[in-house]
């Protein structure tokens, strides 16, 4: 992928034009979401793509070449709590999408999948959204008859090598849909996961290709499950209604071990208590506050606020070519009564830590990928914006697609038109 | 219906002083003028019941005004009463008797017209029994009305008054090349379409274009391509042509002493025919700017007006013809790729067609966009702006209020806030294009329709009455 050099971007404001190993981002409000929370007029180290240090103020160290950031906001790089990023380009009617899949006999309930042999780096979502400031992206299949969406990936968006983390986590639907899908009813659901659950417990190992096997769970499905049990694999259960929420938490008892996330949870405000309990962290979408099914009466905006109150660990963040909107979803949380602390933290360190990434992603924490965005202003306000984004240490292009569809025709407006728009090169 | 703008209409025998007892709203739709015996057809048989909640004079003083219409006010007022607007400015006269309210800090706007809303056809809860917004069993259905599917029950009319939207169209879904009729409705919720009818609002007519009817159709007899979508509709125009002919040869033959026999009543080409005549507004999906281009050919071979492309996410590759062929975009700030056709969607669009001189609408096809409309419209402004499109809030304001009223036919009434027009106010906590304000208070009419810290003023629908979880519905 395109990853320029700082100084042919940015001339006026670095040094010396030669490869930053050593960069400094110089006097900004820094999120630095850890320990050291807000700190105004900080200064971010980076040596060799990792964060080395956040200082106070703006001497910085010789050796260091240097961005401006005075006067503007810096957070680590955004993290997509929730997408297909990398595994769709068009969704609807316009060739393979690797975020849907039907029919594949290797899987019984479609635990085996695995989407990191699936990921393109070059989609162009990836530069659509990390040019807006997400850098990272928990991404897998949205969409399938099975019963487990796959173990999804976390991705460094837009990397050559984008795998952060594969097989890092593992969607379970439970709600209304499923259970449609499971025969029309919960109450096939929950048996048929509960008899899944309870197979691959009671096996010792999986068994070999040389041995019969006519379990519920297929060969390949197996070692997913016992990897889940064991608490290696964070299972994503995905509900919506009260009463499915606390099947979740009492499947979660039976299962202790079951590092359980919870998403979706339009209902989730109303067992907030519980959840903290329980210690669940639960990816939301803010914005969702209409009874779109009998499952979600009582959708409010004040979901996060009041899951955040409660001591819920919140994420914020659930779509694909648009998760560079995640900003502006979590903003409303804010005018919803979510703090901005607690808003900043669901678009970074939390989903992170959630997906058991916070060593290497979702904050400025000493020895992390120097993945940082320097912010025109608030973030999650509408009208401001990320203006420049780093990536390992490494200014990133700021141009995608769109940028040079619109150049080309902003080109072709301001010109005689004699010109067949083809010919202009944005 | 707005008759006055008729040319040929199946209604002009309404502007003959005749026959105009067949025109009164209480008549049948086809009816017989007992004097003179010539048919007529009804063209308001589901009449307006909408009545304003009742207001008191009210004037907003010290708020920043953005009036719609492209001016902004600083420490302004703004006085309305009786349903209508009495004064804008920085020092207005306004009567002891009025409720002063000190909107310090503050902003006030006209209500949001969102001319592109499925509320009531595909209501939530998004369930087969409640989806009524597309007539999938033939490509061309203009004699469909969508107000007969509105469900006023949908509470996300009321989500939508909270984010300050005080009119909106309705429109039917986008799965045929011709949908159907839209109704333009007032954002007051009540028990039937016809209490939320917008009084003398011109009806819309609801075409597609692209990959949704040809993916409809394609194994259905067709159309599967997109010269398929073309010939159909170029065949129902050119039906509705003869049709609107047989009419005016049975009027020209009964004003000249004949007595023929008035024609069969067809409700597909009355409605298409109603498109020719100029009364009925077209409201075309359309994505690509190359089918927009051929779309404003066949509106030159036919005769008629588009009023506004919808989604339109190429317009920007094509604004200086929309602007030629006076077509408005009514488009979103940044979706894109969720389909083929949107693929090429661009941040910019919206500004780029408002800095050509074309007319530039923000939509939200959605039950969640609608409720923060003046979000979407504060990315398209900013981001015009990073691109070298300078233009003002107060400007960019006529994206949401003046030109969808344009668009709908309604601008004489309702869109900004100027004397003499519906007093369609919204007080917003602080400046509308921050993420974090929120609409405190929205009047329709003049009448407080929504007030954010008062439960008494918000509306909760019969559907989520006596339910367990309250959640927003208080």
């Amino acid at each position: 992928m395109k990853q320029v050099l700082i100084a042919a971007l940015a001339s006026v404001t670095l040094s010396t034009p030669a490869l930053a190993q050593k960069l400094a981002i110089v006097g900004g409000q820094v999120y630095t979401q850890t320990d050291q929370g807000v700190i105004d007029n900080a200064t971010v180290l980076i040596n060799d793509g990792k964060i080395e240090k956040i200082i106070t103020g703006t001497q910085v160290p010789g050796g260091y070449e240097q961005f401006d950031a005075k006067g503007k906001v810096v957070t680590p790089g955004l993290f997509g709590a929730m997408t297909s990023l990398g595994l769709v380009e068009v969704e609807s009617w316009a060739g393979t999408v690797d975020a849907s899949v039907d029919n594949a006999r290797i899987s019984k309930t479609g635990a085996a999948f695995d989407v990191s042999y699936a990921l393109n780096p070059d989609s162009t979502l990836m530069d659509v959204s990390r040019i807006e400031g997400v850098t990272t992206a928990a991404t897998t299949i949205s969409y399938t008859d099975y019963l487990f969406h796959g173990q999804g990936s976390i991705i460094s968006v837009g990397a050559d090598e984008p795998l952060v983390k594969p097989r890092a986590f593992i969607v379970l639907d439970v709600s209304a849909s499923a259970a449609e899908a499971s025969g029309g009813s919960r109450a096939a659901l929950w048996v048929t996961l509960e008899q899944l659950f309870n197979e691959a417990s009671v096996l010792s190992s999986v068994p070999t290709a040389d041995k019969p096997w006519h379990g519920l769970n297929s060969r390949a499905d197996l070692p997913v499950l016992k990897k889940i049990l064991a608490g290696d694999m964070p299972l994503v259960m995905h509900a919506s209604r009260k009463s499915d929420i606390l099947q979740v938490l009492a499947f979660k008892q039976r299962y202790p071990d079951i590092n359980v996330i919870l998403m979706g949870a339009d209902q989730a405000w109303r067992v907030a208590d519980k959840l903290a309990q329980a210690n669940v962290p639960v990816i939301v979408n803010p914005q969702m506050n209409l009874p779109e099914s009998f499952d979600a009466i009582g959708a409010t905006m004040q979901n996060a606020a009041i899951l955040d109150a409660a001591g819920v660990m919140v994420a914020i963040g659930m779509e694909t070519h648009n998760i560079r909107l995640a900003t502006q979803h979590a903003g409303n949380a804010v005018a919803n009564g979510l703090p901005h602390t607690s808003a900043i933290a669901s678009l970074t360190s939390n989903p992170a830590a959630m997906f058991g990434v916070s060593d290497r992603v979702g904050s400025l924490t000493v020895g992390a990928q120097a993945d940082v965005v320097v912010w025109s202003g608030d973030p999650l306000e509408v009208t401001e914006y990320a203006e420049q984004v780093f990536m390992a240490g490494e200014a990133i292009d700021m141009t995608s697609r769109q940028t040079q569809l619109r150049d080309r025709y902003m080109k072709l407006h301001q010109s005689d038109g004699a010109t067949p728009v083809q010919y202009i090169k944005p | 219906m707005a008759l006055t703008r008729s040319r040929v209409s199946l209604a002009l025998a309404c502007l003959l002083p005749l026959v105009v007892s067949g025109c009164q709203t209480t008549q049948n739709t086809t009816s017989k003028d007992s004097k003179s015996g010539k048919v007529s057809i009804n063209p308001n048989p589901y009449p307006s019941t909408y009545q304003a909640i009742a207001g008191t004079p009210t004037v907003i003083t010290n708020v920043t005004i953005l009036d719609g219409a492209g001016k902004r006010i600083e420490n302004g007022m703004v006085y309305f009463a009786e349903g209508k607007i009495q004064a804008v400015g920085q020092n207005i006269d306004y009567p002891t008797n009025a409720t002063v309210i000190d909107g310090q800090g503050k902003w006030v706007t006209p209500g949001i017209i969102d001319n592109h809303s499925h509320l009531g056809v595909y209501p939530s809860p998004s369930i087969g029994s409640l989806s009524d917004g597309n007539e999938m069993v033939k490509p061309v259905t203009p004699g469909v009305w969508a107000e007969h599917s509105v469900w006023p029950q949908d509470a996300g009319f009321g989500r939508a008054l909270a984010g300050g939207v005080t009119t909106l169209q309705i429109l039917p879904g986008s799965g045929n090349l011709v949908g159907g009729r839209s109704i333009v409705l007032k954002n007051v919720p009540n028990r039937s379409m016809q209490d939320m009818k917008f009084p003398d609002a011109p009806y819309g007519m609801k075409m597609a274009c692209g990959e949704n009817p040809k993916r409809v159709y394609g194994q259905k007899g067709g159309p599967m391509t997109r010269m398929g979508n073309v010939r159909g509709y170029r065949q129902a125009f050119s039906d509705a042509q003869e049709y609107q002919a047989k009419w005016q040869k049975y009027s020209d033959d009964f004003d000249a002493g004949k007595n023929p026999t008035a024609p069969k009543r067809d409700l597909d080409l009355e409605t298409l025919a109603g498109v020719l005549d100029g009364d009925i507004m077209v409201h075309m999906h359309c994505y690509r700017a190359d089918e927009m281009v051929t779309m404003m050919d066949m509106m030159k071979e036919f005769d008629y007006q588009i009023s506004s492309f919808h989604h339109a996410v190429e317009s920007y590759k094509i604004a200086d013809k929309l602007k030629q062929n006076n077509v408005c975009s009514a488009m979103w700030a940044d979706w894109w790729g969720f389909k083929m056709e949107a693929y090429d969607g661009i941040r910019e669009n919206i500004p780029m067609v408002d800095a050509a001189g074309a007319c530039a609408i923000v939509h939200s096809d959605s039950e969640l966009g609608i409720q923060r409309l003046n979000q979407e419209a504060a990315k398209a402004w900013s981001d015009g702006k990073r691109a070298g499109i300078d233009s003002s809030m107060a400007h960019a304001w006529t994206w949401l209020s003046a030109n969808p009223a344009k668009s709908l036919g309604i601008y004489d009434k309702t869109g900004s806030l100027e004397e003499g027009k519906n007093a369609d106010v919204v007080l917003w906590s602080g400046n509308p294009f921050s993420t974090y304000t929120q609409a405190e208070k929205v009047y329709i009419d003049g009448g407080l329709a929504f007030d954010l810290s008062n439960a008494q003023h918000q509306p909760v629908s019969d559907f989520e009455v006596g339910q367990q979880a309250t959640g927003e519905a208080q």
